[in-house]
């Protein structure tokens, strides 16, 4: 198990590596500098700019610059738009929105799709079934961006209930919106895979021991059969959580909610190359981390797994 | 004796007479079965009715999308609403643009987007894949590594970043999707050519001297087109998406172009005016493409893979 992680930790790291450097080349070999504007700077004032931002130095001498800047200080050094602020600051004001709703959106996706596939596996083929299997298909076209409208439309628009933007420091009315919105195709995806995982492990050999010994069907299932069931569920959370960062975008953008998509987008807007790339890392390295922890909670979960 | 030989003559001639019994290739058994699924039909109906609404819709536009119909502009939520006597189909958009005509070009656009990743995903990964699948050892491992390596990269920031730095442009969207399109796809091939790479007929295409590209032309390749085709399938309606979300957010193609999510993400900014055709519109088209997809692909998936049912 050990061995296992650090391997795994071998392979994140250079991967994160190769993430900075990508997004530092590509950013470099880009038309066009990050202070080109429609007034052409004097070469004077455009050759301070570039050393001030450490522009003027060799390629490897920056990327090596920015990579220790991030490693030793957790630096990502200044905005190139917003001249009195640095990435650092613009992402520590949109991070804990992000994070607030993204988990709770986590959250409830996970706990209420594997309800669902649950009890549409157990009573299959009743209304309940039908209702979770038809649920997942229709999500499949209903993603964050087309939700987030609809949900708008006919919770604030037409009934009025809740507001249809905004974050308030995060209270309820304003979370439940963004929350729906961002978790409902992954809750849908969760279902369908807990319910044809679970169908698969309601027949398998020690299900039918332990019903056999008469156990009461609420402990079978909760005791025995959830846990095998839960693996292809657990192997999926690694994607939808990329995707759920992606989504976050979105409900940023639509609601308003001053998350740190929204500065992504701003930044994508204005060329703030700093921003863009600080933002791109960040999610990055959630991303390595946590499916660091699926596959080390896969490897616990299921001790048949050896590395 | 001589009558049992008549008996057999007769026999021997009403079987030679007899048309021999077709035998059904793959291609054929796929065939019956994906129209046996009513759910692929279906969605293949719809894929016929958005491609045709893609292609002729422009024929039936009273307006092109580009023109502004002064007569609806600053009453929109009144005047622009969809009719047959002004020839607004679908209303107009806030600037008084013909949503018709504006619906035609994004599906045509969002379409080729979604055709176009795939393609390159069919191409790249397969070839990658293949290569990988074939070559195996050590060479397989570090180019299955590059994949995963690449795969847990958030591909959406990268691919804005692209697209930021390379001007939003058509092409920068396509080199951009296509970056990422073939990782999947590049597994799917590799774990199948694995498992073909030590049937008898790769060993005896080996043993006569075939040379290692040839074989991947000629004996692995044709046995993937499956699978690729399942895939290819259901890569589409995924780059519909991520172009769409992309034209969402406002980073994707430009106007005068459009695009579905470009579309939906307007009327998605102007339901609070009442004029709900603006998002209603696009939004169906998007719905239908990608139920179209998916239920065609599920469809092959059964015909084509029967092991997986």
């Amino acid at each position: 198990m050990l061995s296992y992680t650090l391997k795994r930790l071998a392979l994140a790291i250079p991967t994160l590596l190769i993430l900075i450097i990508v997004s530092f080349v590509l950013m470099h070999a880009a038309p066009g500098g990050p202070f080109t504007s429609e007034r052409e700077l004097p070469p004077e004032v455009l050759a301070n700019l570039n050393a001030k931002y450490g522009l003027d130095q060799p390629l490897w001498r920056q990327i090596a610059t920015y990579v220790w800047g991030i490693l030793t200080e957790f630096d990502f050094g200044p905005s190139f738009v917003y001249k009195d602020r640095t990435v650092n600051e613009i992402i520590a004001q949109g991070f804990p929105v992000t994070l607030t709703y993204g988990a709770i959106s986590f959250v409830v996706a996970v706990l209420v799709g594997v309800t669902l596939g649950t009890v549409a596996a157990i009573r299959q083929n009743t209304i309940l079934d039908y209702f979770a299997v038809g649920v997942s298909i229709g999500a499949q076209v209903l993603p964050n961006f087309v939700m987030a409208p609809i949900l708008v439309l006919v919770f604030t628009l037409w009934l009025g209930w809740l507001p249809g933007g905004g974050w308030q420091g995060g209270q309820w009315e304003y979370i439940v919106l963004p929350v729906v919105a961002l978790s409902t195709s992954f809750m849908a995806s969760i279902a369908r895979i807990t319910r044809s995982s679970m169908l698969e492990t309601l027949n398998l050999n020690h299900v039918r021991t332990a019903r056999a010994k008469g156990l009461p069907e609420r402990r079978v299932i909760l005791r025995h059969a959830l846990k095998p069931a839960m693996l292809p569920v657990i192997s999926y959370l690694g994607p939808a959580f990329v995707a759920m960062i992606t989504g976050s975008v979105v409900v940023d953008v639509y609601f308003s909610t001053g998350g740190i998509g929204k500065a992504f987008v701003d930044s994508a807007l204005n060329r703030d190359y700093a921003v863009m790339m600080g933002v791109t890392i960040l999610m990055g390295a959630l991303t390595i981390l946590f499916n660091l922890v699926v596959d080390i909670l896969y490897g616990w979960i299921d001790p048949k797994i050896r590395y | 004796m001589v009558a049992n030989q008549h008996k057999m003559e007769a026999l021997a001639d009403r079987l030679s007479e007899e048309d021999p019994v077709a035998g059904r290739s793959l291609w054929a058994d796929a065939r019956r079965r994906f129209f046996a699924n009513r759910a692929a039909v279906a969605g293949l109906g719809i894929l016929l009715v958005v491609a045709l609404f893609a292609a002729f819709g422009g024929l039936i536009a009273q307006w092109s999308n580009e023109e502004l119909d002064y007569a609806v502009m600053g009453a929109i939520a009144t005047e622009g609403a969809p009719s047959l006597s002004n020839g607004h189909y679908f209303g107009t958009d806030d600037l008084g643009r013909d949503l018709f005509a504006r619906t035609v070009q994004g599906t045509q656009v969002s379409l080729m987007v979604g055709l176009v990743g795939a393609l390159v995903a069919v191409v790249v990964g397969t070839i990658y894949g293949a290569t990988a699948g074939y070559v195996g050892g050590r060479v397989d491992s570090v180019m299955m590594r590059a994949v995963d390596i690449l795969m847990a990269i958030p591909y959406m920031f990268v691919l804005i970043l692209i697209l930021v730095m390379y001007g939003r442009s058509m092409t920068a969207l396509f080199v951009g999707l296509g970056l990422i399109s073939w990782l999947e796809m590049s597994r799917i091939v590799r774990g199948q050519t694995l498992s073909l790479k030590n049937r008898e007929f790769i060993e005896a295409a080996r043993a006569t001297g075939v040379p290692a590209v040839t074989i991947i032309r000629r004996h692995v390749v044709p046995n993937l087109l499956g699978v690729i085709a399942v895939y290819a399938t259901l890569l589409v309606p995924l780059m519909i998406l991520t172009e769409s979300f992309i034209s969402f957010l406002g980073l994707g193609v430009q106007e005068p172009l459009t695009s579905l999510g470009a579309l939906i993400s307007e009327g998605a900014g102007t339901i609070a005016y009442g004029t709900i055709w603006q998002l209603g519109f696009p939004l169906l088209f998007f719905c239908l493409t990608l139920f179209g997809f998916f239920f065609v692909g599920d469809g092959l998936r059964d015909a084509l893979d029967p092991k997986d049912r």
